[in-house]
C-alpha cells in the first residue's frame, strides 16, 4: 500500500488553524445553519443515514450500559437500577463462561494457525499456473463453498458424518477403520472439525485480495530473478512473498481482531448435546444467556467484555505488525 | 551454461506438475463431497440408509424432492426468501448510494463528522442483546421488515460507492447544474446510470447475505410464516439430529425420510446460489478490489 500524496504533504505543512475556529460560538453556528440550508438538496441524501446510525448503531451502543445494571423485563433502560461491576464479577467466577473462552480461543487459534497460511499457499498455486482455463477452472470451483450458509454447509457435514455418510464411507473402502462412528458427536473432535470445516469453506475466498496484489507485481522481476538462476521457490520467496507482506499484515490485524468473535451460525448448527462443552464459543454462551434464558445484563456484560478485548487485540496487532513493516501502520 | 539451463527447466517442469497435481487433489476435496449431497438427495430412502455409495446414487429417486414439495410451508419459505432478498438488495443498494452520493461531495457540511460517525461503526457495535432490546422497542419483532429496515445501511458499501461516485469527472455535474438540474436530479439521472458496475457488485454481494442470513430470523422471528428457506432448513437439521440421537438403533424410517428432506431442501436452498454464481463471478472479483485495495 503506497502512502497517498495527499497524507504526504499534510504531514510537511504544519495544520493551519481552521479560520472558523476563532470565530465565536453563535457566528460558527449561524454560518453551518445558512449553509445547510443552503445545501438543503444534498443534505436531504445524507440526513437518511445519520439518522439511521443514531437509531440502529448508536442507541444500542448507549445500550451497553444494561451491562452495568440489573435489567429485568419489567424495567425499562433508563428505570433498571445500576449495579456497578456485579455482573463482571459474576462473569469471572462462572465456569461456563471459562469453558467458552477456553473453546473459543482453542478453535480460533486453530483457524488462525492453519487457515491463515492457506489461503496465501493456494493464491501463490494459482498464481503460478500458466494455462489460462485450468487457472479459471481452479478459481471457480475454489470459491464456491463460500457461497454455501453456514446452515446448509451444517447440514451437509451432519449427512456426511451420519454413520452411513460419505466421510465414513471413505474411512471403511481405505481401510482406516473397521466400524463406522458419527465423529460430530465426539466431543474431543470437535476443535477440528469446526477448523478444517471453515477452511473448506472460506479458504479459496481467501486467495481472492492476494491474487489481485500479485496481479500488480511487475513481471519484469521475475525476468530479472530468471536471469540471475533463481528457481521457481526461491522467486516465490524472494518476490512474490515480500510484495504481498503489507497485505497479509493487513489481513493478520482483521483476523486477530476477530479472534473472540467466532462464528455463531457455525457454532449454532454443529454444536449438539454431545459435543456441547467443547462446542460452545462466546458468542453462543450470550446468545444462551441472553435470548434464551433472558439475562439480558450479564449477557451484555460479557459481549462488552469481548468487545474491548477484541479492541486490545487488534491494536496489539497492529502494532507487531507495523515493527515487520518498517514501522508503518498498515491499518 | 547450457546444462544449467537445461536443469533449471526440469526444475521448473518439476515445480509445476507437483503444483497441478496438488491443486486437482484440492479441486477433489471441494467437489466429491458437493457431488455427493447432489446424488445423495436423489437416493431412495433405502439407499440412504444402508449408505456405501459415493459417487453413484444405488436407487435414482425423486422421493426426498416430492416430499419437500408437498410440504407447504417450504414453499412459503421460499417466497420469503425470494421476497426479503430482492427487496432488502434493492433498498439497501439505493440507501447506501444516495448517503454515498452525498458525502462523495466535498463541500457539504458537517462532513467530517458524518464520516467519523461511519467509521465509529464499521468497529463498534452495542453487539447482540442491546440490538435486540432495540429491535423490541421499535416492534419490528416477528414483522417482515425486520430483513429490510435494520439491514439497509452499511458503511463498507458507502465507501465503496462514495470513492466509485468521486471518480465521475465533476464536469458532468457542473454542466447539468448549469442547465438547472438540481442534486437529486443530477444522482437519479446522471450519477445511478453511470455507476451501475459498482452497484451491480454490492448487490450481488448484499444478495448473497441476504439470502444466506438465519440470524436475522433466529433473533427476531418466531412466526413460523416469516422463516426463510434458511430458518427451515435448521429447524429440520435440528429435528433430525435429536431424532437420531434419539433413535439411535431404533425407528430407521423417520430416520432416512427426514435425512432425506434434509438432502432435499439442502439443494433447494443452495440452487439459486448456484444458479446467480456465472453471474457473480464477473462482478465479484472488481467488487473485492474495489473494497480493499485502496490506491
Amino acid at each position: 500500500m503506497n502512502k497517498t500524496p495527499a497524507s504526504a504533504t499534510s504531514a510537511s505543512i504544519p495544520p493551519a488553524i481552521p479560520p472558523s475556529a476563532k470565530k465565536p460560538m453563535g457566528q460558527r453556528i449561524k454560518e453551518f445553519v445558512t449553509d445547510y440550508k443552503r445545501q438543503w438538496e444534498i443534505q436531504s441524501m445524507v440526513l437518511p443515514g445519520i439518522i439511521f446510525m443514531i437509531i440502529f448503531c448508536y442507541i444500542p451502543i448507549y445500550g451497553l450500559t444494561i451491562a452495568f445494571k440489573n435489567y429485568t423485563v419489567i424495567d425499562t433502560l433508563s428505570t433498571a437500577p445500576w449495579v456497578g461491576l456485579d455482573n463482571f464479577r459474576i462473569i469471572l467466577s462462572d465456569e461456563y463462561f471459562w469453558d467458552a473462552v477456553i473453546n473459543t480461543l482453542g478453535i480460533s487459534f486453530l483457524k488462525l494457525g492453519v487457515g491463515f497460511i492457506i489461503p496465501i499457499i493456494l493464491a501463490i498455486m494459482i498464481y503460478e499456473l500458466n494455462m489460462g482455463r485450468f487457472k479459471k477452472f481452479v478459481q471457480t470451483i475454489s470459491y464456491l463453498p463460500h457461497f454455501l450458509s453456514w446452515i446448509v454447509l451444517g447440514g451437509m457435514l451432519i449427512t456426511w458424518f451420519s454413520t452411513s455418510g460419505l466421510f465414513n464411507e471413505l474411512l471403511l473402502n481405505l481401510g482406516l477403520i473397521s466400524k463406522p462412528s458419527n465423529i460430530l458427536l465426539d466431543a474431543g473432535k470437535y476443535w477440528w472439525i469446526a477448523t478444517l470445516s471453515d477452511i473448506w469453506k472460506e479458504a479459496g475466498w481467501g486467495t481472492i485480495l492476494y491474487l489481485a496484489i500479485m496481479a500488480k507485481i511487475d513481471p519484469t522481476y521475475y525476468e530479472a530473478a530468471r536471469i540471475d538462476g533463481a528457481g521457481r521457490l526461491r522467486q516465490i520467496w524472494n518476490i512474490t512473498l515480500p510484495n504481498m507482506k503489507a497485505i497479509i499484515s493487513l489481513n493478520l490485524i482483521l483476523t486477530v481482531s476477530g479472534l473472540l468473535g467466532s462464528n455463531l451460525d457455525q457454532t449454532l448448527v454443529l454444536m449438539n448435546s454431545q459435543n456441547r462443552e467443547k462446542a460452545e464459543v462466546i458468542n453462543s454462551y450470550v446468545y444462551r444467556m441472553g435470548m434464551t434464558q433472558g439475562d439480558f445484563s450479564y449477557a451484555t456484560a460479557v459481549g462488552l467484555g469481548v468487545s474491548i478485548v477484541s479492541v486490545i487485540l487488534l491494536l496489539m496487532a497492529n502494532k507487531v505488525t507495523s515493527k515487520l513493516n518498517d514501522n508503518q501502520s498498515v491499518l | 551454461m547450457n546444462q544449467k539451463v537445461i536443469r533449471e527447466d526440469l526444475d521448473s517442469r518439476i515445480f509445476d506438475a507437483v503444483n497441478k497435481v496438488l491443486l486437482v487433489c484440492f479441486m477433489v476435496i471441494i467437489l466429491v463431497p458437493l457431488w455427493n449431497v447432489i446424488i445423495s438427495s436423489l437416493s431412495s430412502g433405502r439407499a440412504l440408509a444402508e449408505g456405501g455409495f459415493i459417487f453413484w446414487s444405488k436407487e435414482f429417486s425423486l422421493e426426498n424432492y416430492r416430499a419437500v414439495f408437498n410440504d407447504s410451508t417450504i414453499g412459503q419459505s421460499f417466497v420469503v426468501s425470494v421476497a426479503k432478498t430482492f427487496i432488502g438488495v434493492i433498498t439497501h443498494v439505493f440507501f447506501c448510494a444516495m448517503i454515498g452520493y452525498g458525502l462523495s461531495k466535498r463541500y457539504i457540511r458537517g462532513r467530517k463528522l458524518y464520516v467519523a460517525m461511519g467509521v465509529i461503526t464499521m468497529f463498534f457495535s452495542g453487539g447482540m442483546i442491546p440490538t435486540y432490546l432495540l429491535i423490541k422497542s421499535l416492534g419490528l419483532l416477528n414483522s417482515f421488515w425486520v430483513y429490510i429496515i435494520p439491514a439497509l445501511f452499511s458503511y463498507y458499501d458507502v465507501v465503496i460507492l462514495m470513492n466509485f461516485f468521486r471518480n465521475v469527472p465533476d464536469s458532468l455535474e457542473e454542466s447539468a447544474k448549469i442547465d438547472g438540474a438540481g442534486d437529486w436530479h443530477i444522482f437519479l439521472k446522471i450519477f445511478i446510470p453511470l455507476s451501475m458496475p459498482a452497484m451491480a457488485t454490492i448487490a450481488l454481494f448484499n444478495g448473497v447475505g441476504q439470502w444466506n442470513d438465519f440470524m436475522t430470523t433466529k433473533l427476531y422471528i418466531t412466526d413460523q410464516a416469516l422463516y426463510p428457506l434458511q430458518m427451515k432448513l435448521y429447524e429440520i437439521i435440528v429435528q433430525s439430529q435429536t431424532q437420531s440421537m434419539q433413535n439411535i438403533g431404533g425407528s430407521v424410517v423417520i430416520e432416512t425420510t427426514t435425512k432425506g428432506v434434509q438432502l432435499a431442501t439442502i439443494v433447494i436452498t443452495t440452487l439459486p446460489i448456484v444458479a446467480m454464481y456465472p453471474i457473480l463471478q464477473r462482478y465479484f472479483i472488481s467488487g473485492m478490489m474495489l473494497g480493499a485495495v485502496k490506491e
